[in-house]
């Protein structure tokens, strides 16, 4: 139970108990063949499912983006490349670097801007405060809408002549912008709207982080003559860091995630190009190269490595620990 | 009470805080609730000439909504109903048993939770074009184009993150209950049905509320595996109606807000378990 709270007792038990007696028993425990058997299914059947559908085509992903195959015919038909798309994404195709470049901002605005708006309001909102749930679920509100919701109603926005902005601006009827057509300020418009969805998720994580900050700990700052500013920074956010890892896993899986709300808009042209919409344009869009296709999810994937191996790490240290 | 001009200020602030944050879904309502002669004589930052609902009832009827509504529900039920299942059998084999490959197990479901979908649409796309099943389950005869191919991966999907949160829930149940009902010949499974699970009932509840949100909101999966405008998911099925039955912002406006609706709904009814749920899923119980 070291990061965030822990989840409610469930009624009518006592807590868990010391585990290391417990770790013993477990083992002694000898299992009848009937219940092995059953056991076996209980875990065999959902384990292949998940690897089936999820393990099996993100393994195919890598080994098909070797190949060049257009989908027609049979598996004979697949000819091997070895890393011929790699070199191609790289050097030859023009929507590629766009894309990554998007996906770099993607990340580094959703990192920046709401997180430190999710923190501030968490901190703010972490006290006996009138109204504080009324404050919280109107917060957390957009988080419950889809990212393609989130596309429709920020269209009606951002429209050059109808839209809110520009007429709150007061330029709907002289020089409107074109906050969504025009392809250098497209992108920050839609990581707003994105952003806008996502400080409610990082202010829950962060309150819940709070909530299992001992007071004790800030009572005895306080009794050291801190002030409330040193108190957050030295005493509160290191007992954060925790929940700052998982802050960070979530933002860049939901970065790289991001389709949805682009693909409403415009389909991820004109500056809204993303590593999803390129990967996806392969399967519905006009041409079906697979092997391509794959290629450019396996770059997707070696980026989400690099969130999801921190984070099994984390996870599995404290499963080590308890 | 005593005065301190410091919450008031912060009172003040978080009141325009929050009206921003649901400025735009207000906008939203506003211009749904408002005729297509007002907003075209008058544009649409003005005084409302005068209010009704009938864009809501004309977006209603005109795009057949009720039929992408049971599209997603007979997709979201079943779904919901077996991720809960599978994960929970999962959840219990892996915090009360101690095998070998317990690890392993989990650490293959938690990872799989966060991968982007993207990284394996396309292999998914051919598997489940060559994946054969019965006409009388789908008209397609393959999983591609199929409900049930949806049903497919959002079970598989979503079990990442329902293992990772049950198992952490379930290890804080004590050993002694399950125990208890061993020695009182409880086999595996009644240990888990009869025991295990009516405790997990917040944790199952929390998830529900969850998984029906996302799997509710889900827009790839269906654009990808789903083919046929008519078995789009309502979520999907929006980006098809808009322009050719939503015209006008107000009917945007209106189609967007009653797509949104359900999960509004499960939100205010069940906001609780909502948040509970995320937070479940972001810590280590």
């Amino acid at each position: 139970m070291t990061a965030l709270q822990s989840p409610p007792e469930p009624a009518g038990t006592t807590g868990p108990t010391s585990p290391s007696p417990r770790r013993g028993r477990r083992r002694a425990t000898a299992l009848a063949p009937r219940d092995k058997l059953i056991l076996g299914l209980m875990l065999g059947i959902p384990a292949l499912v998940h690897i089936a559908l999820v393990w099996v085509p993100a393994f195919g992903s890598v080994v098909l983006s070797f190949s060049s195959w257009d989908g027609i015919g049979g598996f004979e038909d697949i000819e091997w490349v070895g890393i011929q798309n790699y070199v191609d994404i790289f050097t030859r195709y023009p929507r590629f670097w766009p894309a990554f470049q998007h996906n770099v901002i993607w990340l580094l605005f959703l990192l920046v801007i709401p997180t430190i708006a999710g923190l501030l309001l968490a901190v703010l909102l972490d006290r006996q405060l009138r109204f504080g749930r009324l404050y919280q679920s109107a917060l957390y509100l957009p988080m419950v809408l889809s990212l393609a919701l989130v596309g429709f109603i920020w269209q009606l926005i951002y429209q050059p002549e109808q839209g809110l902005l520009n007429s709150v601006l007061g330029t709907a009827s002289t020089d409107p912008v074109n906050w969504l057509g025009d392809p250098d300020i497209n992108l920050y418009a839609v990581l707003v709207a994105a952003g806008w969805r996502h400080t409610g998720y990082i202010m829950l994580l962060y309150l819940a982080g709070l909530k299992s900050v001992d007071p004790a700990l800030k009572e005895a700052a306080a009794l050291d003559g801190a002030n409330a500013w040193q108190t957050f920074f030295r005493v509160t956010f290191p007992v954060l860091k925790p929940v700052n890892v998982v802050v960070l896993v979530v933002t860049v899986i939901e970065g790289l995630r991001a389709f949805d709300i682009v693909y409403v808009i415009n389909k991820g042209r004109n500056g809204l190009e993303l590593l999803s919409v390129l990967v996806t344009d392969n399967i519905i869009g006009e041409s079906s190269r697979i092997g391509w296709g794959s290629a450019l999810a396996v770059i997707l994937l070696l980026i989400a490595l690099g969130v999801i191996i921190p984070r099994l790490v984390q996870v599995f240290r404290e499963e080590e620990r308890s | 009470m005593t005065f301190r001009p410091g919450r008031i200020f912060l009172h003040v602030f978080l009141v325009l805080t929050c009206l921003a944050t649901l400025a735009p879904l207000l906008w939203a309502l506003y211009a749904s609730l408002r005729t297509y002669d007002d907003t075209s004589r008058n544009g649409y930052f003005s005084l409302a000439e005068s209010l009704t609902f009938d864009n809501f009832s004309t977006a209603w009827t005109q795009a057949d909504l009720p039929h992408y509504y049971m599209n997603t529900l007979i997709v979201t039920l079943p779904a919901l109903v077996l991720v809960l299942l599978l994960s929970s059998m999962v959840a219990f084999g892996v915090s009360r048993f101690s095998f070998k490959f317990n690890l392993a197990l989990l650490m293959l479901f938690t990872a799989g939770n966060l991968l982007p979908q993207q990284v394996i649409v396309t292999p998914l796309y051919r598997l489940f074009l060559l994946t054969p099943v019965p006409a009388w389950l789908s008209d397609s005869e393959v999983l591609l184009d199929s409900q049930l191919g949806l049903v497919l991966i959002h079970v598989a999907f979503q079990s990442g993150f329902c293992v990772f949160v049950l198992s952490n829930y379930m290890k804080t149940i004590p050993h002694e209950l399950s125990e208890a009902a061993r020695v009182d010949g409880a086999g595996v499974f009644r240990q888990y049905w009869q025991v295990i699970l009516p405790l997990c009932r917040p944790a199952l509840a929390a998830l529900a509320t969850l998984e029906f949100t996302w799997i509710y909101n889900d827009f790839l999966w269906a654009l990808v595996l789903i083919q046929t405008g008519d078995k789009m998911p309502i979520t999907s099925a929006l980006q098809n109606l808009r322009g050719t039955f939503f015209v006008d912002n107000n009917l945007v406006a209106a189609g967007s807000l009653l797509v949104a609706l359900p999960t509004l709904v499960v939100f205010f009814v069940l906001q609780r378990q909502f948040i509970g749920g995320l937070t479940l899923g972001s810590t280590k119980g």
